[in-house]
């Protein structure tokens, strides 16, 4: 076993093969598509809303923008139960423990929308002593949305990019995704409060400063 | 098959349990192929509202509350009873009367221990 499995058991197939067979009326799939196309299909949120840009959230999930055409309408009121984690406002830095928190509890495989201004940057109240710059900057963040608030086409677009992307995870190679990865953390540390801020102010392992330029 | 007819039965019976267990057998065996456990103390903790939980559960309540049950039985509950008996109160049977009248002394008994007990003052 070990390193032998992954090149014997053919979970890719050969796209030229497939196409082959699909215009000969054969369809083919592999276990990893399979596995994709369940899971993108059925990725349910947790329910969490910290500002006005939750409004939003909501209105996404109603009649109108009907976010159940995407198999996401099951917003879990527990992060037990949820893969996906829509960080819908302004992240105060009283309030950044708790999200990276519940991050934590969420089960893999997880994945995070920042949605909007604030919580991809801090957005207005960035020059602001207590809220946090990006919530990036203490858990991976898979799409970033700008806009204040970003309406519901926005939120919609952000879960088909989502969706695409965990179309294209790989079961077994080099690149898998972090849940498939034992060595990758399943948990983050917890930012906590210290005297001026919260200690520490980033995890280096998921963010880096951007480079000033000086010129 | 003719003379064995409850083969048929024990032939289902192993289909439902396979029916049953394959998915299961199936999940955990992919969960060892590819998707590895990764328990943690956040994780794992029992209390999921994103705050730490502190402290114990076996804490003392205080029941001081009871008092304003009582008076807003005495005050409201009471008056709601008090209307419609004194509109029927004419055409009252002796018994009904009289199962009103306990009806008020009891919660006038309750005025009485209130009163005595000093919870109608104003602090």
């Amino acid at each position: 076993m070990g390193t032998t499995w992954k090149s014997s058991l053919p979970i890719r197939m050969d796209q030229g093969l497939k196409s082959e067979l699909s215009k000969q009326g054969v369809f083919t799939t592999t276990v990893e598509e399979l596995y994709n196309w369940g899971r993108k299909n059925s990725v349910w949120p947790l329910q969490f809303g910290l500002a006005c840009c939750a409004i939003e959230m909501i209105a996404t999930t109603m009649a109108r923008y009907d976010l159940a055409r995407f198999g996401a309408e099951v917003f879990r009121p527990s992060p037990r139960q949820a893969d996906l984690m829509i960080v819908a406002g302004t992240v105060t830095k009283k309030m950044a423990p708790q999200v990276v928190r519940l991050y934590n509890q969420m089960p893999e495989p997880k994945y995070v929308i920042a949605m909007g201004a604030c919580a991809i940057s801090g957005g207005p109240f960035k020059q602001g002593y207590n809220v946090l710059k990006g919530i990036d900057r203490y858990i991976p963040v898979d799409v970033h949305i700008p806009g204040c608030p970003p309406r519901p086409e926005a939120l919609i677009h952000a879960f088909m990019t989502l969706q695409k992307k965990i179309e294209q995870q790989t079961l077994s190679s080099e690149d898998r995704p972090r849940h498939l990865d034992p060595d990758a953390p399943s948990e983050f540390p917890i930012p906590r409060f210290g005297e001026h801020d919260l200690e520490p102010p980033s995890n280096p392992d998921v963010w880096q400063p951007p480079v000033a330029r000086t010129a | 098959m003719d003379n064995q007819p409850y083969v048929l039965i024990l032939v289902l019976l192993v289909g439902a349990v396979l029916f049953a267990l394959t998915p299961l057998l199936l999940a955990w065996v992919w969960s060892k192929k590819f998707s590895p456990r990764k328990p943690g103390p956040i994780k794992n903790a029992t209390y999921e509202c994103g705050l730490e939980s502190k402290g114990d559960a076996w804490i003392q309540f205080k029941a001081e509350y009871y008092l304003y049950a009582i008076i807003f039985l005495i005050f409201d509950v009471e008056t709601i009873f008090l209307l419609p008996f004194a509109v029927s109160f004419t055409g009252l049977s002796v018994g009904a009367f009289v199962a009103m009248i306990v009806f008020l002394l009891l919660l006038v008994e309750g005025l009485a221990w209130a009163w005595q007990k000093g919870v109608l003052t104003w602090e």
